[in-house]
Parts: C-alpha cells; structure tokens; sequence
C-alpha cells in the first residue's frame, strides 16, 4: 500500500493540495493509530490485571492450599490438580466430538460437495456457530444428559462432564469445520489433477493427497478448538454441575469443576456469604492460569496456520 | 475449486477408463460416512430447536407477549424477559457506540496507513492473539479494571456492577474479532481502486473514505453484524462484571447517564440463571427466554448471511 503515490517531485507537490488538508490527514491518520494501539492497551491490561491479582492472592495464602482432594475455596482448599484435570475432560470429550464431526463436514464441503449443496450448508454451519453457549448449556442439561449419556453410559446424577463435554464439542464443531475446509480448500487443484491423472480414486485423493497437503491447517483447527473447548464456560457452568466445591474425579459420568465453572462459580457466588475471605479472589489465578493455557495453544496453532501459507 | 468442470472431466474419464465396470464401493460408504458427519452435525442443531420449541410451547402459547413485557418475578408463572431484552439491547447500542468507530479505526490503519514494521506486525499478531482469548478472561479485565479501578465513573450506587462496566467489557471483548473480519474486508478490495484515485490526487484519508471503505462495506456489514450477534449471546464476561443473576428491581434515574450508571441484566444471563432454578415451570420458562434469544440472535445472523450472499463480488 506504501508508495502507490507518484514519485517525480513537482506532482507530489501538486497533488499535496492545501496545508488544511494535510492536517485533516494527520488528524485522521492519528486517530486511527491510536485505535490501532488500543488492542494492545488491552493486552497489557489484561496481564497486569491477571498477574498482578494473582501475585496478590498468592503471597496470602498458605501453598499447601494448592494441593488437597478437590477443589473447595469455602474451606480454603484450591487443589489446581482438581479444575486442570476437569478442564482436561471437558475438552478431550469436546475434541472426541469435534474432530471427526468438524474435519468430516470439512472434507465433505471441500472435496465432494457440489457448489450448490456448498452454499446450501455452509449457512446452516454457520448458524451453529452463531448459536449461544448458554443455549448449548441447556440443551446439554435438558437433553443430552437425561436423553443420551443417562440412556447409553447410565449414571445417576442431573450433571456430568461427559454431557458438558459433548455439549462443548458440538460449539466446537462449526469451528473446526470452518478453518479445516479453508485449509482443504487451499490446496492447489494441480496437485489432485495430478493424482487422478495416475488413476487415483476420488477418496485416494482425499485421503492421501488432500488431507496430507492441508494437514498443517487441519492441525490448526483442532489446536484451535482445543483452546476453544478449553475457554468454553457457560456449558461447564450449567451442564457440568459443580457449584463451588468438587472432589477430583477422572470418571466423566461424574459431575465436577473445571478452570472456567470455577471462575464463574465464584463471580456469581460473590454476593453471597462467603466461606473465606480467600476465595473470591482465587479466581485471578485460575484466570491466569487459563490465559497462559489458551495463549499457549493459540500460539502453537499460529504456527501451524502460517506453516500452510508458506506453502501455497 | 476454480476448474471444476475441468477436474471433473479429467476424473470422470480416468475413472471410467481405469474401473472398468467394477463399482468403487468403498470410495461410496467413505462419502456416506463423510456426508453422515455433516448431517449429524445439522442433526444436533435441529433436534436443538425443536426441543427447546417444545418445551417453551405451552409457556409461549398461554403468556404470549406477556412473558416479553413482564419483569422478573420469583413466581415461574408470573416472570418474564423485559429487563434481560431491554439490558441485552442497551449493552449492544453501548458497543455500537464504543466498539465499532474503534474497530474500524483500528482496521483502518491496519489495513491501509501502516507499512511492515515491527511495531505494526507486533500489533496484528497481538490482535490475533486477543481473538482467541476466553471470553471469561475479558470478564476479569473487566472486573479489575471497570468495576474496581473506574468505579467513580461505572457508578458508585451499583458498585461499578452497572450497564457502562458491561457495555465496556463487551466492547474490549468485541473488538479483535472486529477489527480482523472488518481488516478481510478492506483486503478484498483491490489494489487498483486506490490507485485509480491516487492518480488523480486523493490523498489517503480521501481515498480510504470515499473509495475504499464503500467498497468494502457489505463485507464489513456482515462481520460486523455477526461480531454484534456474538456479543448478544455472550454470558460468562456478564457475570463477572455483575449482570444481576437474581431478582432486579426496574431501574430509576433521572438522566441517561443515572440509568447507565444502575443494575442491569441480560437476556443471556437470565437464561442461566433460571436455569438453576427447580422445577418445571422454570425449565419451560428458560426454554421460552432461550426462543426469544435465538430469534433475535438466527434473525440478526440470517441476514447478514443473506447480505454476504447477495453482495458478494468476485473481483
């Protein structure tokens, strides 16, 4: 975009027009630098705010706190080994959903559909992902809970992290789908041309020359959902079941807490009487905590998107 | 694909010359099995309606507009949405007004003033970066900094838990997403447009407000409306920043700074807070708030999906 302006010296003389205007130039071009700057006003906001609440919370308290059965912050347990393991769930069962759904459609949209079934469906996909989380919740505690895992997997329970997770992975879905095709997409069509000129099926093609050409794409969209299942918070907030404490527990029909239900628990929980004067506060250091992790995955999976720019 | 009727030639021919008369079966069940992942995935979404109609039908046929204009209530049979519509509403004009002229600006000078610096492409990848955040993160800026550092502005009487605290966090939380779809659409107009009016003179401002930016508007129209949609439905930021979980008396205040100033609540907030609330009546009663919020939320995103298909332009 720079120097698309004329070079020779009595043009751009010319063409500078009056000292008013050159102004109005500045003026403009300032106001939109700084809005530009503000993004990382708010990053550093974000940091501070998150580190230095933290820090704050962490000289307080005794680090043995840190480590107990579960997570109880009304009797002054925060065992992090009880939310990360929750997390963990939620988002391995929102993958398991998410991946072969999302990467499914994905192929499907870029390799077999015809144009016309592809902006058919695409807007349909596009409206899953348009829906809120809080809708997904409750769909994940009014349906799939007593309608899919109590019929399937059995349990007892109004709240699992099996119907959280899976409640998480259908948000995902859209998602995934999304960044996969674009990546599918991508791919030069002489490499296919290539490969059916040597006789390879359409599904050869797809599995053997397509998906590899795109796989750092497709491994993009599952970190990326990954980090999104990760940040996911009404669901778990809803479905999953844990208000205020939780035993750590691996067993997915079990209801628990994860990183995000404990920082929600605890916001909501703040007006009423607390059990500890340390407990409002731990959700700093959870926030922390779950910025660095999605940070972390965003990063990575940057990395990977960029690997398929290089390339084509 | 570009060269579909080429490619499709090509393969139509060399599989017909290769296969013989034998039927590819497994490439067909592969492309069931694919087709099977898509419609599974609408599957969920339809079964998700027409549960949640459902349940809402016998709230929604015998209150009607009613359960719209009512107010909260702690009787299942006598509470209604108008706050949660009306606060959803207000913090949505609240980032219209913030989040959209910054969005933009940002864009802007992303787009079309920086040249590839450092600083520039520090700022991009920083923007990236902010998008993939966890919108309960923004929930704890917020706290930190508009409910507890700026409580003199955010409003004393609400304890800094007010409509300006929860306008702002959505806006901040809005932003990124903004700033890059409306940055693709700027992108998507070419390079020739502004050559074209910087041959005649146009200095940039100029050439960014009467070229490109026209241009580029049904682009930045969709994203923009499909970023607000977001910000309609959002929750987890709302309940750190203090939307009102419970029971909310209607709002006084002289001015429109005053009532700014005052509780509020969500429509999205409502849901999840009845939603922890027993009984059957309360379950049909969030069924019901959830029909309004995916009305307002599938209306506002059919069309900008609409928009985007009627003018989208191939350059």
């Amino acid at each position: 975009m720079a120097g698309t302006v004329a070079s020779e010296g009595l043009t751009l003389e010319l063409m500078r027009g009056s000292a008013s205007r050159r102004r109005k130039e500045r003026l403009v071009r300032g106001a939109f630098y700084g809005s530009a700057f503000l993004s990382l006003v708010v990053s550093v906001a974000i940091v501070l705010a998150l580190v230095g609440e933290a820090i704050a919370w962490l000289t307080k308290i005794d680090l043995g706190m840190l480590w107990a059965d579960g997570w109880f912050p009304r009797r002054d347990e925060f065992d992090i080994l009880t939310l990360f393991v929750g997390t963990i769930l939620i988002a391995g069962i929102a993958m398991l959903v998410a991946a072969p759904l999302g990467l499914g459609a994905a192929m499907y949209l870029s390799e077999f559909a015809t144009p016309r079934t592809r902006r058919l469906l695409k807007p349909i996909l596009e409206t899953l992902a348009g829906i809120p989380s809080v809708v997904l919740g409750y769909f994940a505690l009014a349906v799939i809970q007593p309608e899919v895992v109590k019929s399937i997997f059995g349990g007892t329970g109004a709240f699992s992290y099996l119907s959280a997770g899976i409640g998480v992975g259908i948000l995902t879905i859209p998602l995934v789908a999304s960044i996969a095709e674009d990546a599918m997409f991508a791919v030069p069509n002489s490499l296919r041309e290539a490969a059916y000129g040597i006789g390879a099926r359409p599904r050869t093609v797809a599995i053997r020359v397509v998906f590899p050409a795109a796989v750092s794409g497709i491994v993009a969209s599952l970190i990326l959902g990954l980090s999104r299942a990760t940040g996911e918070t009404m669901v778990v907030a809803i479905a999953a079941g844990a208000t205020g404490g939780a035993l750590r527990t691996v067993n997915p029909l079990d209801g628990g807490q994860t990183m995000t239900g404990a920082i929600s628990s605890l916001a909501i929980g703040s007006d009423q009487v607390r059990g500890s004067i340390l407990a409002f506060p731990s959700l700093y250091f959870v926030g922390l905590l779950l910025f660095v992790l999605t940070f972390l995955l965003n990063v990575v999976s940057e990395r990977f998107v960029r690997r398929v720019r290089k390339t084509y | 694909m570009a060269s579909v009727v080429a490619t499709d030639q090509v393969r139509a021919g060399v599989e017909l010359a290769l296969r013989g008369r034998k039927a590819d079966v497994r490439g067909l069940l592969f492309r069931m099995l694919l087709v099977l992942t898509l419609l599974l995935s609408l599957l969920v979404l339809v079964v998700l309606l027409a549960t949640t109609l459902v349940q809402a039908w016998p709230v929604l046929t015998e209150r009607g507009l009613d359960f719209v204009t009512s107010n909260t209530s702690s009787l299942a049979s006598r509470a209604g949405v108008r706050q949660g519509v009306l606060g959803s509403f207000i913090l949505i004009a609240f980032v219209v007004a913030v989040a959209l002229p910054l969005g933009i600006g940002a864009a802007v000078y992303l787009q079309e003033y920086a040249r590839d610096t450092r600083l520039n492409r520090l700022l991009i990848a920083n923007i990236r970066n902010l998008a993939g955040v966890p919108s309960v993160v923004y929930g704890i800026l917020g706290l930190v900094v508009f409910v507890q550092a700026l409580r003199p502005i955010t409003g004393n009487a609400a304890s800094g838990r007010s409509y300006i605290a929860g306008g702002l966090t959505l806006s901040v939380l809005v932003m990124p997403i903004l700033i890059l779809i409306v940055m693709e659409a700027l992108r998507a107009v070419p390079k020739s447009v502004r050559e074209a009016a910087y041959g005649v003179g146009a200095t940039r401002w100029e050439v960014v407000r009467s070229h490109v930016l026209p241009y580029a508007a049904p682009g930045m129209f969709t994203g923009v409306i499909l970023s607000l949609a977001r910000a309609f439905g959002e929750t987890a930021p709302l309940l750190l920043v203090g939307a009102v979980t419970g029971y909310l008396s209607t709002p006084g205040g002289r001015n429109l700074f005053e009532i700014l100033q005052g509780q509020y609540t969500a429509l999205p907030t409502q849901v999840f807070s009845w939603t922890r609330l027993p009984g059957e009546e309360w379950s049909a009663n969030v069924a019901a708030a959830i029909v309004v919020l995916l009305v307002a939320i599938l209306a506002v995103n059919l069309v900008a999906i609409l928009l985007r298909n009627r003018y989208e332009r191939k350059w």
